[in-house]
């Protein structure tokens, strides 16, 4: 493989796309619209979840075993349909414990790469044990769904910090977990002075916040080897942390590591 | 690589960039060098520069002598936009420096200085705007309500703030920064014409693709209404360019 192509590739752990059973109209459109920037992005893989009905007929962070099934299958087809460009996460609801477990091993049988734990459990809670044993068990990652920084309760979801995230990788040091987009709201500082010494965690780039000073903490707190790409609901940020860590001063190698290096090692991927 | 061809004009102008340090976290080097060198990096012309620190001084006053000192080797390319507060003694000669210097704008904050945004004292400097031709830039809110300080009360400015101060005065012309979607539609829906006609948006806090809030609000709110934004140095000046990169 040349140098150049190397440095081209780029893995989205972080992506979502929709299905008809979301209740929208528009959900083909934004699928498609995913892939075209993708596309202008750059990205050779998309790694994505459905989160049930996105809140059609159960919460988006609560959903039911019946949206769940829906969405891996949805899911499952949209990485059929797009072969090598889209793989899936199986989301899980732990709550219904047998029902995740069966999900998950019907999932991962099927090509499913990882396990997505919105925030239907706090991640530190003994329900998630099962599941984070049978992800380290067939070399899945879990991508954990992340408040950054918890300081009390909120609506519609049973949040985790990075805290919490920690409790659980100790338990399961087997498994390698993904913070879920550091950008995605909360004290990402605190996020990240949690994980420095808490190795089989990842931390995902994704989310809208674009905060001066968060990718240079990253460095400093987990350095690039566990930092992992992605996009979550806004690619245009995603975009930019990208276009900033490239004038950051990392080495090629390392550069290469946040772009897809590490990702395809995580997930297994071939690219 | 990634497709940097992002067809961009060459003569662009961020509306909301500041430097400064933040009393609540650490903003990396937020100096005019570090600005200037960004936008030579990113190819953006020019920019509207505030300053943070005036937004906590209760004397903008201060706050703007410094704001002049640190842009005194940089104002062909950082013009400097003071900030005034109606709620301080002598304000208007905020808004006479701000002439004075060439300034294309001046910034204010009425939840941090205790305005009400319907109040007199906007009210006042809307008029003082408007006969001065100076834009008044708003802001909505410095960082998301998710990770704020606990002692960073400051509440974000709500639909009928904008509203209220392009209310006030048929000349002003209104920019404002940091705005979401549903404001910007509650707004400019909520305005006539010629109201909607006098605000511009800045692009700092809209989502792109897949949502493409900024190519959605380019159809329905009109693109003419829109500013590059890139909020320096409290945000990475990449992702207003990627935003409109990406929004065509």
């Amino acid at each position: 493989m040349s140098p150049g192509r190397d440095a081209a590739r780029l893995v989205d752990v972080h992506a979502h796309f929709l299905h008809e059973r979301c209740g929208r109209s528009d959900w083909a459109d934004r699928n498609a619209a995913r892939l075209a920037a993708g596309a202008r992005i750059g990205i050779s893989v998309h790694i994505a979840s459905i989160l049930g009905s996105w809140g059609h007929t159960s919460p988006v962070y609560f959903p039911s075993p019946t949206d769940v099934t829906a969405a891996n299958e949805a899911m499952r087809t949209l990485a059929r349909m797009h072969p090598g460009l889209v793989r899936g996460y199986v989301t899980v609801n732990p709550n219904y414990a047998e029902h995740a477990i069966a999900e998950i091993e019907l999932g991962l049988a099927a090509g499913m790469v990882g396990v997505k734990l919105a925030a239907s459990r706090r991640a530190s809670d003994a329900l998630l044990d099962p599941i984070a044993a049978l992800a380290a068990e067939r070399g899945a990652p879990v991508l954990q769904h992340i408040w950054q920084h918890r300081t009390g309760e909120v609506p519609g979801q049973e949040i985790s910090d990075a805290l919490d995230l920690a409790a659980l990788a100790d338990r399961h040091r087997g498994a390698a977990f993904l913070l879920a987009h550091l950008g995605g709201g909360g004290d990402w500082a605190h996020s990240l002075r949690a994980l420095a010494g808490v190795p089989n965690v990842f931390v995902d780039l994704s989310g809208s916040g674009v905060d001066r000073g968060m990718l240079e903490l990253s460095l400093e707190c987990v350095g690039p080897e566990r930092l992992v790409w992605g996009t979550d609901l806004t690619m245009d940020t995603g975009w930019a942390k990208l276009r900033a860590l490239e004038t950051m001063g990392l080495t090629a190698k390392a550069m290469e590591d946040v772009r897809w290096r590490t990702a395809a090692r995580l997930f297994r991927l071939t690219l | 690589m990634e497709d940097r061809g992002a067809a961009l004009p060459a003569d662009l102008v961020d509306h909301n960039a500041l430097v400064g340090p933040y009393p609540f976290r650490r903003l990396p080097d937020p100096t005019p060098e570090r600005l200037a060198a960004d936008m030579s990096r990113l190819g953006i012309a020019r920019a509207w520069v505030g300053h943070v620190p005036t937004i906590f001084y209760r004397d903008a006053a201060a706050g703007n002598d410094e704001l002049l000192q640190a842009l005194e080797r940089h104002r062909a390319r950082l013009l400097p936009v003071l900030g005034v507060n109606p709620c301080y003694p002598a304000w208007e000669r905020q808004v006479d420096r701000a002439r004075a210097e060439g300034c294309p704008a001046v910034r204010s904050y009425p939840s941090h200085y205790g305005a009400a945004a319907a109040g007199a004292e906007l009210r006042e400097l809307a008029a003082a705007c408007a006969a001065a031709n100076l834009a008044l830039v708003l802001t909505v809110r410095l960082e998301d309500a998710r990770q704020r300080h606990p002692l960073d009360v400051a509440r974000d400015l709500i639909g009928a703030d904008v509203r209220a101060v392009v209310r006030a005065d048929p000349r002003l012309e209104l920019v404002v920064a940091n705005a979401d979607r549903a404001l910007i539609e509650e707004v400019h829906f909520g305005s006539t014409p010629a109201e909607a006609g006098r605000i511009r948006w800045d692009v700092a806090w809209l989502w792109g693709p897949p949502d493409d809030q900024l190519a959605a609000l380019y159809r329905t709110v009109g693109r003419d209404r829109f500013v590059l934004g890139t909020h320096f140095p409290f945000k990475l000046p990449e992702a207003a360019l990627t935003r409109l990169a990406l929004a065509g």
